[in-house]
């Protein structure tokens, strides 16, 4: 089964004003760059996105929001955004803040067909508000629902024709959840080659999962924090 | 004199044992991984996805796709592995960790802790520390004992929105040691030089203090 569009245009097709985005990546590392410039370009309004973070200012999710595309984000943790913080603080942005391990849960659970699980994190906080609390042996736990999106866009290493996808080390994170989750799911990625030509025992992501694949043109891969040794 | 905060970190890394899987928050925590005491063998689990972290990579050799919660760029030890963000937290909340180690803004003498929002000035998210605390079986906090304006955030009850509740069990500041039973704070040890008196005064919450208070040794 050929995945395969030509570019973010054909792959984004579809994406309408108030629809629901699961974004992958955490921080800038793994983002589907490619098509958020894409997004951009397209002027899509109305948004909510689920994504662990929300970028910073000028990359990332966060040209969305300078665009004011996103009416509402979903994430665990959005510092390192001033843009972010202003529209959040003056109620322009809608934000629900999730613990990133039960955002992780969700988006899974949305993508394996289980539509709620009980979780100890976040009980006794804001986060329970609302929520059911079961005790399991002995321990509060609050009740999460699945999330799904109208649209996954996840960035992976390398992907076949197939949309089989292989990811490279932390830029994995949220990706291989979201991919489940979306009714439709984009993926881009480094290089795109022929069905088989990857080791059916190295997928990360298998191609039912994915709809839609693209090779990204460029990645700038930008890095928010620079940290090195020096050598002795 | 009070510690620094490699004091801190100093005086974290004492706690490690041999074998444990242990997860550092940001800030002084991470510090922690610089001070491992000889002998002791410890993995780093980051929570977007590796077991095995090592330390900053050369000028040079950063890799923008290998970073840690932090989003620092980082290397990766010889055994390490990589793996997606639903599956790190299942080492968490299924407490496949032996050690959390987080800071916090203010922590109270029941082991409720806080360190994700201040209503009105700054909302920055959770991020993984809902699920840490809640799951962790030994947490340990590195802190500051006082805020800036000299307030204690050692307290008898959180001010500001939680992050977890009865879940801290022992902290360790630029003043003291101290360990939370039986809803009250306990004094373990103080920092070099200073007085059992510099730390009852910057202690809001109750504080159990034995005879003899032994200076912390680093």
């Amino acid at each position: 089964m050929n995945k395969v569009v030509k570019d973010p245009a054909a792959a984004l097709e579809g994406i309408q004003d108030g629809m629901t985005l699961m974004v992958g990546g955490f921080g800038l590392c793994g983002i589907p760059e490619n098509s958020i410039a894409q997004l951009v370009q397209m002027g899509t309004k109305n948004l909510t996105c689920i994504s662990n973070n929300a970028g910073v200012d000028d990359f990332g999710l966060g040209l969305l929001l300078q665009a004011k595309q996103v009416k509402k984000m979903v994430s665990s943790y959005v510092g390192e955004n001033d843009e972010f913080e202003r529209q959040m603080l003056s109620g322009e942005l809608e934000v629900e803040l999730i613990p990133q391990g039960s955002l992780a849960e969700r988006c899974r659970a949305g993508g394996a067909g289980i539509p709620a699980f009980f979780t100890p994190a976040g009980y006794g906080t804001e986060v329970a508000e609302g929520k059911e609390v079961r005790v399991f042996n002995g321990k509060p736990h609050i009740l999460e629902n699945a999330l799904t999106a109208d649209f996954a866009i996840v960035k992976a290493w390398k992907g076949d024709t197939e949309g089989n996808l292989i990811y490279k080390a932390t830029a994995r994170n949220f990706n291989p959840m979201m991919a489940m989750a979306g009714k439709i799911t984009i993926a881009e990625v480094e290089e795109l080659v022929p069905a088989g030509t990857l080791d059916p025992n190295q997928i990360h992501t298998p191609g039912i999962f994915v709809q839609r694949i693209f090779q990204g043109e460029k990645f700038e891969k930008r890095i928010e924090q620079r940290t090195v040794r020096t050598k002795q | 004199m009070a510690l620094d905060k490699t004091g801190i970190a100093k005086r974290i890394a004492q706690e490690l044992q041999n074998g444990w899987y242990v997860n550092l928050g940001i800030g002084i925590p991470t510090l922690v991984a610089n001070y491992i005491p000889e002998g002791i063998e410890v993995e780093f689990q980051s929570e977007n996805g590796i077991l095995g972290m090592g330390p900053f990579p050369f000028e040079g050799e950063e890799d923008p796709d290998l970073i840690n919660a932090g989003k620092q760029t980082i290397t990766v030890r010889a055994g390490a592995s990589f793996f997606d963000s639903a599956t790190s937290f299942a080492m968490i909340r299924g407490q496949h960790v032996q050690l959390t180690v987080l800071g916090a803004m203010e922590v109270s003498q029941n082991g409720d802790i806080a360190n994700w929002k201040i209503p009105g000035k700054m909302v920055k998210g959770m991020g993984g520390a809902m699920d840490l605390v809640a799951s962790a079986e030994n947490i340990i906090v590195a802190m500051m004992h006082s805020n800036k304006a000299g307030e204690s955030k050692i307290l008898k009850a959180c001010t500001l929105p939680l992050t977890g509740v009865g879940c801290v069990r022992k902290v360790v500041t630029e003043l003291a040691v101290l360990e939370i039973r039986d809803g009250k704070f306990h004094l373990i040890e103080r920092a070099p030089g200073v007085s059992v008196e510099e730390i009852i005064s910057k202690t809001e919450g109750d504080l159990v203090v034995p005879e003899f208070v032994p200076e912390m040794t680093l």
